[in-house]
């Protein structure tokens, strides 16, 4: 089953027809997913990969019955395509763009609540790489030939470190159930204590990683959620130890500037909660085997 | 993006805040000038991208046109060392002089993105006049915090229940809901990421006044507040972070000797991480972006060069919307135009990897390559020179 994307998944992609669009929507397509659309004001009725590409979403969605939507889409007009999805009746959207106003997505946020539970769409990113399924699809900038197909969930703020992770994984022999990015910026759509929630239910997904950074509030909150709600086993990295105060460290997020946002101090709630924290980056993967292997032994 | 105080109160005066009367000087003549047309007793101010300037020197109420212009000449051109400046410094280039204020009570009023709410929320204390790090420290009860829903903005209870909280009373309260609302508006429609005013001061005569004020804008929203952009000051920033931004690099000068160039946020911070547990500290902070072309890799080899201490250079890359064989074409074309002396430790990995490494293996060029995060990270500490004795 995995979580967020399947082979079953009807992937429309905005702003399909650009330079960057075109080339991840090839190796999408390249990598098993069911991409159905394409759409940009102004290019419907022209066909890009021999996908059609429509005005609108709300046509995309009528003519293909797309379900979900990855968002290529430039800064000033990405908080308005992510509006233009989920009233169109988009379940998942995935949005990679880098640089959104924090306002725009205050306002994306608020607009969202307008759908009842059932109608909601789900939100992951923006300013990340991207959800994977190993061997069934994804959707974003992730290279697919690094993730083995496998059992154990992936979630993180940054892109590039999900995929050391993904790899030492793979040199260990353990592989992916799904590969979520929440991305780095202050206010996303999905929270870690959403993708843990879903990994919970997951019957597919027998322990997840967690991949943090200094920042933000979200790694205590998911700490709540993993000690209060979560029967599988869960293991952690924080990134930033070495990140001096109030300097922001690339992504918009990553900031030091409250009590308990150092990387320190959330590892220090983060094992508190029960997680297994990863003493450094370069030992994620041995970290995820030890958990594995004390399920095993339980 | 931060902006001067005269600059924070200019926007927020226009917005309806209340400040006092005061003018801008770049020399003690200029001070001098401003200091007769307000009257004495009068304030000069440094302006730097900083707060703390009252304790180390940067504020000074003066009584005489001589006063004024010693002041002023003693200041401009000095480096002030703040809490927040870090040990560089800021350098004073111009003063701001205003009326002096009889202050009977300071209050504390910051606009800040909450990201628990996800939501602009107002802070705010009955006791200002310190760093809201201290005062978040030494008298967290005295706090006040209230969350704004974006659909209605700051409604006017909202407004009169904080007035109230903070002590204030009769003429006060309206002020304060004008102040806020006045605050509230400008964050709001200039795409603020923080508003301070501290001290809000309660004048003798009991009138609210801004004594000292504090903007910082979203990078992010610049491409549509052109009147925002206007207000940067580049002599307040890092020379080297300001070059590295116009290149489309996120660069972040630190202490140690081991220059780092790395893809992605998280996995520069997790290989500083990795190079620090190593025993060894980076100099720096250095995302280069996704799809990055041979040229910037050249530029990033450039800026982090421009530190004088770094004496060993790790490149981390984890290619998925980069390509290997553009970042090791980089790597070499660094070698030919940037006369590089200094071991360089290059790790590649993910789109492109083969192509990558065949580049790096043909080119003749003494680089050290590694497998892994673990291994860069060793390999670099232990390419540093070793440390001479002293002569």
């Amino acid at each position: 089953m995995a979580i967020l994307i399947t082979e079953e998944t009807r992937v429309v992609v905005q702003g399909m027809s650009g330079r960057i669009g075109q080339f991840h929507t090839q190796e999408m397509i390249e990598a098993g997913t069911k991409v159905v659309a394409g759409v940009t004001p102004g290019k419907g009725g022209t066909s890009v990969l021999n996908r059609p590409q429509f005005d609108t979403m709300r046509e995309a969605v009528e003519a293909t019955g797309a379900d979900a939507s990855l968002l290529f889409v430039p800064p000033p007009m990405a908080a308005d395509a992510m509006m233009e999805a989920a009233e169109a009746g988009i379940r998942t959207a995935v949005c990679v763009t880098d640089g959104l106003p924090a306002q725009d997505m205050m306002k994306v946020k608020r607009f969202l609540r307008r759908y009842p539970r059932e109608r909601k769409m789900r939100l992951i990113g923006p300013n990340c790489a991207g959800i994977i399924s190993p061997g069934k699809g994804f959707m974003g900038i992730m290279p697919p030939h690094i993730y083995t197909p496998g059992r154990v969930g992936i979630v993180g703020r940054s892109g590039t470190l999900g995929y050391e992770a993904a790899s030492q994984m793979s040199a260990l022999g353990i592989g992916v159930s799904s590969s979520i990015g929440i991305g780095g910026d202050p206010i996303n759509g999905s929270s870690f204590r959403d993708i843990l929630e879903l990994f919970e239910n997951d019957p597919e997904t027998d322990a997840v990683i967690m991949i943090g950074e200094i920042g933000g509030p979200q790694e205590a909150e998911a700490a709540e959620y993993v000690r209060d709600h979560m029967t599988k086993p869960v293991a952690a990295y924080v990134a930033g130890l070495s990140a001096p105060k109030g300097r922001k460290m690339g992504h918009a997020g990553a900031i030091i500037s409250a009590f308990g946002e150092s990387a320190q101090e959330k590892v220090v709630i983060l094992q508190e909660a029960g997680i297994t924290v990863a003493p450094n980056p370069s030992l994620m993967g041995e970290t995820v085997a030890r958990i594995l292997d004390r399920k095993e032994a339980a | 993006m931060d902006i001067h105080e005269h600059q924070a109160k200019d926007i927020l005066a226009q917005f309806g805040v209340p400040v006092p009367k005061g003018g801008l000087a770049y020399s003690p003549e200029q001070a001098a000038y401003q200091a007769r047309s307000l009257g004495f007793p009068c304030v000069v101010k440094a302006q730097i991208h900083s707060g703390g300037r009252g304790e180390v020197g940067g504020v000074k109420v003066c009584r005489s046109d001589a006063e004024v212009r010693e002041y002023a000449a003693e200041l401009l051109g000095r480096t002030l060392v703040t809490k927040q400046t870090g040990a560089p410094g800021k350098t004073v280039h111009r003063l701001w002089v205003e009326d002096a204020t009889d202050i009977a009570q300071e209050i504390y009023l910051g606009f800040v993105l909450d990201r628990k709410s996800e939501r602009i929320m107002i802070v705010a204390s009955g006791h200002g006049g310190m760093e809201i790090e201290d005062l978040a420290h030494e008298d967290p009860d005295s706090l006040v915090r209230m969350v704004i829903d974006p659909a209605t903005g700051l409604v006017e209870f909202q407004a009169r229940e904080l007035a109230y909280r903070l002590g204030l009373s009769g003429k006060q309260i309206a002020q304060m809901v004008g102040t806020l609302k006045a605050c509230y508006r400008a964050y709001r429609d200039l795409d603020a990421m923080m508003v301070e005013i501290n001290p809000l001061a309660v004048t003798g005569d009991g009138d609210l006044v801004a004594l000292d004020a504090k903007m910082s804008f979203d990078t992010n929203a610049l491409f549509r507040r052109p009147q925002v952009a206007a207000l940067r000051d580049p002599a307040q920033e890092d020379a080297r972070e300001a070059l590295a931004a116009d290149h489309g690099l996120a660069y972040v000068g630190l202490d140690g000797d081991i220059g780092c160039i790395i893809n992605g946020a998280g996995l520069a911070m997790a290989t500083m991480d990795m190079i620090k547990l190593a025993g060894g500290e980076p100099a720096n902070f250095l995302d280069i972006g996704g799809g990055a072309s041979p040229d910037r890799v050249v530029t990033a080899f450039r800026t982090v060069l421009t530190d004088p201490n770094v004496s060993v250079i790790l490149v981390n890359i984890f290619a998925g919307i980069n390509r290997c064989d553009w970042i090791a074409q980089g790597v070499v074309q660094a070698y030919k135009e940037v006369g590089l002396t200094i071991p360089v430790v290059v790790r590649l990995s993910g789109t492109n990897v083969t192509e990558g490494r065949a580049i790096l293996d043909q080119a003749d060029v003494p680089i050290i390559t590694a497998g892994t995060l673990a291994e860069a990270a060793e390999a670099a500490v232990a390419a540093r020179p070793q440390p001479v004795a002293a002569e």
